[in-house]
């Protein structure tokens, strides 16, 4: 297809693909350079909700921009919470007690639950199925159910505190958490089988949308991006942090380097995740979820710091400048799709519309963390 | 005064038919609503009157109260007539439908031609309204119309062929007539004809999806692609008798799967055929047909002609070739 797209006679015209468009999911827009339904080029045009996180955050004290954590990537607010708490504690050496660090995980975990399960509805949705998103819908509504009744908010959570979190869990969020588990491991089969084998859903996938393992590491895509390229990179377990060791869970890893492997990386994902929260339940230790000498105002010793996690879209590092104020001198958020998103140029160039959005769907944008 | 009764009688009809289109439209409108939802474990419209069923008469006045909007560029004549093209063709199919022995409009000898020349007008009325409103996504939605049609009007027609030669006529009520008395008689296991009659019937349903742009072949208003592709334009009752046109083609699509392949108004077991079961197959299809596009994800264009070209075509000539010769031999 692509020596349709490099023929000689090339009359090619402009297709401003949104930023108002139903499969962007948010208001990106893709300058196109279309050959008939080819992409000659495709060019992200970024900026329509910058908010300027970062200039917020040199603005305010080192609490007081943690609400914003959660304002960026709205899908998995807690990874992006527990960031933020991270660096800060390790700038200012606090110490997170045990049951809190646990709290952390199974809470961020069944967040990334949440985050796939809703990516899955709105990828088969840019493919033109629509009934899986009700479907995905329906078991996401259980853990925001889950996650309202410990950390007071459905969304844009801020749950995470600096050493420690905000509220404890009670015995009907375990016995809900645990239902929750069965439940999803129950209703996976039914996915496979309604969308995965789909034959229509495969031949849209498989071999469609290729991203080499060096275009990834040329770009720094990281997440579910790299694994489905074949790179076995997982921030969770090559960079520790957290309580994540101490987890049994593997790093699924696909070699494929086409959409379908980013898929089943994703969907594989749900399991590991679920796996996670059942230990981190069993295992979960009595005691405080707050650390005892957390200062009222935080004022971090001068220097450097950067903590990195893993969401549910790739690696987020947080690196903060400290002068020893109570505000941070410089704070700079590494998202990861703005890093996944920079390899769609490069990787759609010859193919043909619909597939191009196919792409852009198994990429798993969100736009307000693009453009934070 | 004297009045013919035969124009009282296609006055009847041609009230009966614009009814029957336009409150299949509305009412088909309801009936997917309802399906999707349940299929999504959702209730559907219901708050307005029981059931919902006032659903499609409150949508209809809104579409029609909302202002017209003709754009700025577009080419007013095109853009205008062209849904009118779309519906009109649609009605004027079902003149020479048999709804039952007695109950058709026109009785044409050429019935089923005249049905494929209406509905290849549809095509004409899409290409128009995407070209006229002066939209690239509109454009490349045309673009994808025309050869979708063009590609799936060859199995269709070779199938409707084979269909002919083994009635020898063109006459619905003719082909009907030749398959009553019970559903062994119906075209659809006519294995004495030809070994392939329930293939040929899926090529006929497949490419009647595909001419009508349903899902899963539904690139004309593939909405994650193309925002709304040839309607992307248009507003209120414009789009509204698009959308009217759509359905009333599905209904015109099933009603011919009906009479070509189901035995039209017999009834399966041999007893009291009537208008009540070339209803129940007919309305059967069109559940069908809703209930692939709430469950299958959208094709890609090029696997769309694919699928046309190398499988459908090859299939539909290789049983056209086995019926006639089957015709030869016995």
């Amino acid at each position: 297809m692509s020596a349709f797209a490099e023929s000689e006679a090339k009359e090619t015209f402009v297709l401003n693909l949104g930023p108002q468009h139903p499969a962007t999911h948010g208001v990106l827009r893709v300058k196109l350079t279309m050959d008939g339904e080819y992409i000659v080029e495709a060019e992200p045009v970024l900026g329509y909700i910058h908010r300027m996180h970062e200039k917020m955050g040199e603005n305010r004290t080192w609490a007081q921009f943690l609400p914003n954590t959660g304002r960026m990537d709205y899908l998995h607010a807690l990874a992006f919470n527990h960031g933020y708490v991270s660096v800060v504690e390790r700038a200012a050496g606090i110490e997170v007690p045990e049951r809190a660090e646990y709290l952390r995980v199974i809470t961020s975990e069944l967040n990334r639950v949440s985050s796939h399960l809703l990516w899955f509805g709105a990828f088969i949705l840019d493919l033109g199925g629509f009934s899986p998103l009700l479907y995905a819908f329906d078991d996401r509504e259980h853990i925001l159910d889950l996650l309202e009744s410990v950390t007071g908010s459905r969304l844009t959570y801020c749950y995470f505190r600096f050493g420690g979190v905000y509220n404890d869990i009670d015995g009907d969020f375990v016995v809900g958490a645990r239902a929750f588990i069965k439940r999803l491991r129950g209703r996976m089969p039914m996915y496979h089988n309604l969308v995965t084998k789909n034959i229509i859903l495969m031949k849209r996938l498989r071999e469609v949308g290729p991203i080499s393992a060096e275009m990834c590491r040329k770009y720094g895509a990281t997440g579910p991006v790299c694994r489905g390229s074949g790179i076995n990179f997982d921030v969770r377990k090559h960079e520790p942090y957290s309580i994540y060791p101490e987890m049994d869970f593997e790093v699924p890893v696909y070699e494929q380097c086409d959409s379908m492997a980013r898929y089943m990386v994703r969907m594989d994902e749900i399991e590991q995740s679920l796996r996670i929260v059942e230990q981190a339940l069993d295992k979960l230790p009595e005691g405080p979820v707050m650390a005892d000498k957390v200062p009222k105002i935080i004022k971090p010793p001068k220097g450097d710091y950067y903590h990195a996690v893993e969401t549910a879209r790739g690696s987020f590092g947080v690196r903060v400048v400290s002068d020893g104020s109570n505000t941070p001198y410089r704070l700079k958020l590494r998202s990861p799709t703005y890093s996944n998103l920079s390899l769609y140029g490069e990787a759609c160039q010859g193919m043909l519309l619909p597939d191009a959005l196919a792409l852009m769907g198994s990429l798993d944008l969100v736009i307000p963390e693009i453009d934070r | 005064m004297y009045v013919d009764p035969e124009i009282i009688r296609l006055l009847a009809f041609l009230i009966g038919v614009i009814a029957f289109a336009a409150l299949n439209a509305a009412y088909l409108v309801w009936l997917e609503r309802k399906e999707a939802a349940h299929i999504q474990r959702r209730i559907g419209p219901k708050e307005v009157g029981p059931f919902g069923l006032f659903q499609p008469l409150v949508d209809g006045i809104k579409l029609m109260t909302k202002q017209l909007i003709v754009p700025a560029g577009v080419d007013p004549v095109l853009f205008k007539i062209a849904p009118i093209l779309v519906m009109v063709p649609a009605i004027m199919s079902f003149v020479t439908i048999p709804f039952s022995d007695t109950l058709v409009a026109r009785n044409l000898d050429i019935g089923l031609l005249a049905i494929f020349a209406f509905a290849s007008v549809n095509v004409l009325g899409l290409l128009l309204g995407a070209w006229g409103s002066r939209n690239k996504y509109a454009v490349i939605s045309a673009a994808r119309v025309v050869s979708q049609n063009v590609a799936y009007e060859i199995p269709m027609l070779v199938t409707v062929v084979t269909l002919v030669m083994i009635s020898g006529t063109m006459n619905l009520s003719k082909i009907v007539g030749l398959q009553m008395g019970g559903f062994w008689h119906w075209n659809i296991f006519n294995f004495s004809a030809s070994p392939l009659m329930p293939v040929a019937f899926l090529i006929f349903f497949v490419c009647m999806l595909a001419e009508t742009n349903r899902a899963p072949f539904d690139m004309a208003e593939a909405e994650s692609e193309l925002v709304a592709g040839a309607f992307t334009e248009y507003s209120g009752m414009g789009f509204g008798v698009f959308f009217m046109g759509e359905y009333a083609n599905i209904v015109i699509g099933a009603s011919v799967a009906t009479i070509l392949f189901l035995g039209g108004w017999d009834c399966p077991f041999g007893l009291f055929p009537g208008v009540h079961w070339f209803l129940i197959k007919m309305y059967f299809l069109i559940f069908t047909v809703i209930w692939i596009r709430w469950t299958y994800p959208r094709t890609t264009f090029y696997g769309l002609l694919n699928l046309s070209w190398k499988i459908l075509i090859p299939i539909s000539f290789v049983n056209l070739i086995l019926t006639s010769a089957m015709l030869k031999v016995f």
